[in-house]
């Protein structure tokens, strides 16, 4: 049998007896239930290390210093509204107005690329200044260790999370995404979405507690 | 040049390669049809068997007399992990991801998965992943810590040889390939079901399939994150110490992130296997299968049980004795839901009209000898007797009867029932009978003893071992060759008569096949079904004969 409705862009349709939504959705929320749980593995590790009587773990303050946190807050913030200028775009899809979604979800790219803009200077300023002035003083190894693999496995999260919305625009211009194709821009809402979700427990895990 | 005439989706989709041999080989390759990557699956999983069981053999020779017999010491070292890594990662599991991958689709009433591309995909990381893991055997420089790779012996500074590296490189990347096909599952069986097809009317393949693609899902990515921080701490040695404690690591961490998948992991290993056996012994007893909707929950306990219990594996490590206690007696809780599967098989068969074909007796031999390793899981359980008996032989027992008389046998009742099906051909039941009988006979020739061995202390992974255990390791060798032989004949028969066999019906099975996949011709048309199935709710739960529902294939 031809599937129904099949096309390019979803591959086969869904069956009879469903939970309503496109296949596509369903492959998207258990790829985000694994995705978690990579995240919760890392972040189980990191409680671990840092909990345990006599870890030496350093105060975030300590290690960022005001200002540090402060950027970091900043970028927090700067993540969520592109998030919401996600939100927009599926909006604007719906109402099937395609210029005004193009521009929200470059909004969306852009808050994406100054995330991981600020996160690279973060980076640079936290190597040469910053680091070794706490291995130095004797504070457990494992902090910077955890603090790089947890942002940078976020950060890598971030800059597929960038690919795939610019893919998404690309589809848009070339019109292959028109205002029908609303569950492919809803799947890539969920991954970005999931991606900014995800950082306010990293950011709570490593830069405030 | 002959033309190849095959039926169903093994015809070729275009004219050139009715009559190309290379072009029908590149179609295949190239397929996105379920069918066709499930049987790509199988057959590298019968490769990967035949590598995986030649290591053994390996290990058993060493092992089979006192002494230092043919390997240098650090050559065995490396053989119990990539005997281990082969069977898990790239047996065991992907042969039941191929039948899955057949069976699935059919039995919710499908025309295929429902990401066709991404399933092609999962299953080209694997050949791949295969070469990364046991790139070892190319560099000679094989990882010598086993398949748990437990630091510090897997950091860097006591296994630095690069065949670790890529040995943990390729472990990730069959992670990433599971969960895509768990992924793949899902969307599939949750929302490509035919008209009819509710969750409580699915196949107990498929709910196996289900329950252990979310097993995949939640437990395979702690293993990634885990395998992660490994390879930092070994290729960044003066920064990443998460696993050392010179730098403020813990060594205990990583057990607990590696138990925390492997754990489960044997459940992913075991539970289609119960789907295969709900399969086997409803059709061949010819009665639906005793208490359906309680085997369906019972898998889904299996799996939640099954993350709670991993620190059953660290009980000598020294973590918390209330710890201990806990885990003890979830872990015991594990043989309540196991208990229910077992007893409503043979619930099942109480006054079937059963008949023994192969897969029939690979189901009863599977039950009465899982139920051994289920019951030495039990033994081990408990705290004081675990500490005695860590790291023995009797460890090796107990997974070896979960494992060879658990998985191995599903697989070989699956890879029999499905037979006809998959190819449209019979395989020989006369070597197929003599298959199971040395198979059943020699599992216990090779692993019975092991646990006596254990008892009196004999370790496990050792490269020499004391006298007075020669005379059990050399049975316990003999038997495994033996066992050895007995799976050639297996690859033997499947493949002499996919060539050579008699034509099958479509209703193999006596006309006794309920589920989807035995309604539809065979085999199965490209996309299964000409026009979109509707499934005839029927009661899957055994009730007595003169209820309604109660007789198998009451049509109306």
């Amino acid at each position: 049998m031809a599937p129904k409705e099949a096309s390019i862009m979803e591959g086969p349709g869904a069956g009879e007896e469903s939970l309503g939504v496109t296949n596509g959705k369903i492959g998207m929320w258990t790829f985000l239930v694994m995705d978690a749980m990579t995240f919760a593995g890392l972040l189980a590790g990191y409680a671990r290390l840092r909990w345990t009587p006599d870890s030496l773990w350093p105060f975030p303050i300590e290690a960022f210093g005001v200002i540090g946190i402060q950027l970091t807050a900043f970028n927090t913030f700067i993540l969520i509204c592109s998030s919401v200028a996600m939100v927009h775009v599926l909006a604007e899809q719906m109402r099937g107005n395609m210029d005004r979604a193009e521009k929200w979800l470059m909004a969306t790219i852009a808050g994406g690329l100054i995330f991981l803009g600020i996160q690279a200077f973060e980076w640079t300023h936290l190597i040469i200044d910053k680091f070794h002035l706490l291995m130095d003083a004797g504070y457990n190894q494992n902090f910077p260790a955890t603090f790089y693999l947890l942002t940078g496995f976020h950060g890598a999260h971030v800059a597929i999370g960038v690919i795939y919305n610019t893919i998404l625009l690309m589809g848009m211009r070339s019109g292959k995404v028109t205002e029908e194709h609303t569950s492919t821009t809803e799947i890539a809402g969920l991954y970005w979405h999931f991606v900014d979700l995800v950082w306010i427990l990293v950011f709570t895990f490593v830069y405030l507690i | 040049m002959k033309e190849i005439t095959a039926k169903g989706y093994l015809s070729p989709l275009t004219e050139e390669a009715k009559t190309n041999k290379l072009v029908y080989l590149k179609e295949w390759l190239c397929s996105t049809d379920a069918k066709r990557i499930g049987v790509l699956y199988l057959a590298f999983a019968l490769v990967m068997g035949i590598f995986g069981g030649i290591l053994s053999l390996l290990i058993r020779t060493e092992l089979a007399q006192h002494g230092s017999q043919i390997f240098d010491p650090s050559f065995y070292n490396a053989l119990p992990g990539m005997h281990a890594t082969a069977m898990i990662f790239f047996f065991i599991i992907p042969a039941f991801t191929g039948i899955g991958n057949f069976v699935v689709p059919i039995q919710v009433g499908a025309p295929d998965m429902a990401f066709p591309k991404l399933n092609l995909a999962a299953f080209w990381i694997l050949p791949p992943a295969a070469l990364v893991t046991f790139m070892g055997f190319f560099l000679n420089s094989l990882p010598e810590f086993g398949w748990t790779a437990y630091p510090p012996l897997s950091n860097n500074v006591y296994s630095g040889m690069w065949g670790a590296d890529f040995w943990v490189l390729g472990l990730i990347l069959v992670g990433v390939s599971s969960t895509m096909a768990a992924i793949n599952f899902l969307a599939t069986v949750f929302n490509m079901r035919c008209k009819g097809m509710k969750m409580f009317q699915l196949p107990l393949f498929t709910w196996s399939v289900v329950v252990t693609s979310f097993l995949i899902l939640a437990a395979t990515p702690v293993l990634t994150s885990a395998l992660l921080m490994l390879t930092f701490e070994r290729l960044f040695p003066g920064v990443f110490h998460f696993f050392n404690p010179a730098g403020g690591g813990d060594p205990i961490l990583y057990q607990h992130l590696f138990w925390f998948y492997s754990h489960p992991a044997v459940y992913i290993m075991i539970l289609p296997g119960f789907g295969v056996i709900s399969e086997v012994v409803s059709t061949f007893s010819r009665k639906h299968i005793f208490g359906y909707v309680l085997m369906a929950w019972s898998m889904i306990a299996i799996a939640v049980l099954g993350f709670v219990v991993w620190a059953h594996h660290m009980f000598t490590t020294g973590i918390a004795l209330e710890a201990r206690v806990g885990f003890m007696f979830l872990t015991m809780l594990i043989a309540v839901p196991t208990g229910i599967k077992i007893f409503s098989w043979l619930a099942t068969m109480w006054g079937g009209s059963i008949k023994f074909d192969t897969p029939m007796l690979f189901a009863v031999g599977f039950i009465a000898m899982f139920t051994i390793g289920g019951l030495s899981g039990v033994v081990l359980a408990s705290v004081p007797v675990d500490i005695q008996l860590h790291d023995t032989y009797y460890v090796v027992a107990h997974i070896h009867y979960v494992l060879v008389a658990g998985s191995m046998m599903t697989i070989f009742a699956g890879a029999y029932y499905w037979y006809p099906k998959i190819t449209g051909k019979m395989y020989n039941e006369f070597w197929g009978k003599i298959h199971f009988w040395l198979t059943a006979i020699f599992i216990n020739v090779t692993f019975f003893l092991q646990h006596w061995m254990g008892m009196k202390g004999m370790p496990r992974r050792y490269y020499d071992y004391d006298p007075q255990f020669e005379w059990a390791n050399t049975i316990s060798s003999l038997g495994s060759a033996a066992l050895f032989a007995a799976s050639l004949i297996f690859v033997v028969n499947m493949v002499w008569s996919w060539k050579s066999g008699e034509d099958a019906d479509e209703n193999h099975w006596y006309g006794d096949g309920v589920n989807l996949e035995w309604l539809i011709e065979t085999p199965p048309n490209h996309h299964n079904f000409h026009e979109p199935p509707e499934w005839k709710p029927i009661i899957r739960q055994h009730v007595s004969p003169d209820q309604p529902g109660g007789l198998w294939h009451a049509k109306d």
